[in-house]
């Protein structure tokens, strides 16, 4: 894809982060200083564990967060520092598709006033061109315009995640956050949401943020991926090379545990086991957060934080050992 | 290879005010002493309530399993038990892993308790003797700290942990089959794989033969023995795992084996996915149910459910195509040996 080489950077995340008062001495870190870019028209994974943070991420990306600390530039704005009116105009180039579908339609709003609110918000159509345009979003999700006076509980978990992928679409945005679009969906339907999603980046040079925890779909969408463990990024490179090449502890033990749907190459593939769970984000403690799993920890990886390093060309590993 | 439980032609329906929802038409299985068996196939084709019915946990009524279907477990028909000896059955016979770990655990017991509740009932241990084994339970599935782990409410338990208290639960009084029903759905990769060998080990250790349900085809290359493909309520192919992975008949099976991204592909190439959705099951067609989105379908596939072809002893499948006068059809390129990464 020609148009993703573009060098040109979206969105410039630095030093985020997002914490959560919890307690009266409790802080959770959901995001605790994670910096990327992302390009113009690349789709940037986000992988990790539940409660790594990606979501958060994401969501603090899009501004629905307000950021504990560190910036969000896009495209020269700081997201985090605009007033009402700016505010609006940047939610018209960045939208975002959520996890569950049964979750994230209105039940009460037909579907196509569910596609129409945005273009009301932001008064782009009025009228027949409205409608118009609405049928036209259900024909480019593979839906069609008799399905816009419906409701969403008529419709399967493929067809509701179309209808939030239509709805994002509604304003022509420039950057969709796709947080875990296909991870409540069956098998064969996920294959039909992620192909829609690369159809539609091709036809209007779109960008993602593509969150998900499933690893294999996530390096066929992503250009580039970012792996978070306990909301840092510990590793972050082209998804070729992070799938061929991890180098960090944990990517390397993520990367070894995806279940590969083919008995042979499984049977003669050793798998590094991870020893317990992913500790509490509440306080956590001063160094590496993947210290106390590690199997190659040092007492270095207990005091101090790890920053991401560039160990190859455009590859970069938060860890010690390099 | 001794069977240790024989289901014969299982029909399940459910009575809706829509009608009769027919969500099993007819499953005949076996399943051997100490082998694993995947079940698999899209939400809704009947996978859930099969294994379900093998406990006879289907909610009767809405639920009604059908006249002249047998499951028959160490060669008594679980469907003529007793109440009571269904009590018997559930927990020490035949124990389930429930697939939403954070629903399925009673959050008002704490954990201990509720591993104790079936030692109790079903080995009859007094209380204490269970608590202690319960802490045992807990050791041998992982769980570190296990005696105050089990003083514990499910709510101070992770999801993983969660999921291996209900392990624990499902094999404190042995069973002899152990259903995992999609037991890693709701987990992380790293989590996954520690439960999926915990249950291959302890499977190994206690001889406890598994059903696997799950819809992650990554899963059950690693783990199965032998595979069984579900299609709107009916069996459409069934075989060994290589039998199922490498010389696949059915052409559901192609669709499922081809819409999984596989590491080696290339990136953002179209996958391939299957249009259409399964039948309603209100009114099930006459013919095969997954004519209306074959690419292969003939007319008679329409008229007529296909008979069941057998490749090999342990390979069998239900598909027209295999008829004789049917016109032979190369397995996609995608699913050849070698093809496959």
């Amino acid at each position: 894809m020609a148009e993703n080489k573009k060098n040109d950077i979206l969105i410039e995340v630095r030093d985020l982060k997002k914490h959560f008062k919890v307690g009266p001495n409790a802080i959770l870190k959901a995001v605790d200083g994670v910096s990327f870019d992302i390009r113009k028209g690349e789709t940037l994974g986000l992988v990790g564990e539940s409660g790594c943070g990606k979501t958060t991420c994401g969501r603090t990306v899009m501004g629905l967060y307000q950021a504990t600390d560190g910036d969000v530039i896009f495209d020269g704005i700081n997201v985090h520092k605009l007033n009402k009116k700016e505010k609006k105009a940047f939610a018209r180039r960045a939208q975002i598709i959520l996890q569950d579908p049964y979750a994230s339609l209105n039940p009460r709003m037909t579907v196509g006033d569910i596609i129409g609110e945005g273009i009301d918000i932001h008064n782009l159509y009025k009228g027949q061109e409205r409608t118009n345009r609405i049928y036209e979003l259900l024909d480019l999700v593979g839906l069609n315009k008799e399905h816009a006076s419906r409701f969403p509980h008529e419709f399967s978990g493929g067809q509701r995640q179309r209808i939030g992928i239509a709805r994002a679409l509604a304003i022509e945005p420039d950057f969709i956050v796709c947080d875990e679009p296909i991870s409540a969906l069956d098998v064969s339907i996920q294959a039909q949401v992620v192909n829609l999603l690369i159809k539609l980046q091709r036809e209007f040079g779109l960008t993602y943020l593509f969150i998900a925890h499933d690893l294999s779909m996530v390096k066929h969408i992503s250009d580039r991926v970012g792996v978070m463990y306990l909301g840092n990024m510990v590793e972050l490179a082209s998804s070729d090379e992070l799938y061929n090449n991890p180098n960090h502890p944990y990517t390397k033990a993520l990367m070894s545990a995806i279940p590969i749907p083919d008995p042979k190459s499984k049977k003669n593939k050793s798998r590094i086991k991870l020893e317990g769970e992913v500790p509490s984000p509440i306080n956590p403690k001063p160094g590496c957060r993947f210290a106390s799993r590690c199997r190659y920890a040092k007492p270095i990886c207990n005091e101090k934080t790890p920053e991401l390093k560039e160990i190859e060309k455009d590859h970069f590993v938060a860890c010690h050992l390099f | 290879m001794e069977k240790i439980l024989e289901v014969e032609n299982l029909r399940v329906s459910f009575h809706t005010y829509a009608g009769e929802v027919q969500s099993v038409r007819g499953v005949s299985f076996h399943l051997n002493k100490g082998e694993t068996l995947a079940v698999v196939g899209e939400s809704g084709c009947g996978k859930t309530v099969t294994s379900k019915s093998l406990m006879r946990l289907i909610p009767e009524p809405p639920g009604e399993i059908k006249e002249g279907s047998k499951i028959l477990f160490n060669g008594k028909n679980v469907l003529d038990m007793s109440e009571k000896e269904l009590r018997e059955l559930r927990g020490a016979d035949i124990s389930m892993i429930f697939q939403d770990p954070m629903t399925s655990l009673n959050p008002t017991m704490k954990v201990g308790k509720q591993i104790a509740e079936s030692l109790i009932i079903h080995r009859g241990m007094n209380k204490s003797e269970a608590l202690k084994e319960s802490v045992k339970m807990l050791e041998l599935v992982g769980i570190p700290n296990p005696a105050k782990r089990a003083r514990q409410y499910p709510h101070e338990f992770s999801g993983g942990m969660r999921q291996r208290a209900m392990i624990a639960i499902a094999l404190a009084c042995n069973p002899k089959i152990l259903i995992a029903d999609e037991p890693t759905t709701a987990l992380d990769v790293t989590i996954q794989a520690q439960i999926m060998d915990l249950i291959a080990e302890l499977q190994e250790k206690l001889g406890t033969a598994v059903i696997l349900v799950t819809h992650d085809l990554g899963v059950v290359a690693d783990v199965a023995h032998r595979i069984q493909v579900m299609y709107a309520g009916t069996v459409i192919e069934r075989g060994t795992t290589d039998e199922i992975f490498y010389d696949p008949q059915h052409p559901y099976t192609w669709a499922l084996l081809q819409s999984v991204p596989r590491l080696g592909t290339g990136n953002k190439a179209e996958l391939y996915s299957l249009g259409g959705t399964p039948p309603d099951l209100i009114k099930p067609p006459v013919g095969c149910p997954f004519a209306a989105r074959c690419e292969y379908c003939m007319d008679i596939c329409k008229e007529a459910v296909p008979e069941v072809t057998k490749i090999t002893d342990t390979h069998s499948v239900s598909c027209w195509l295999k008829h004789p006068y049917a016109p032979k059809i190369e397995l996609p390129e995608a699913l050849r040996v070698g093809g496959i990464e």
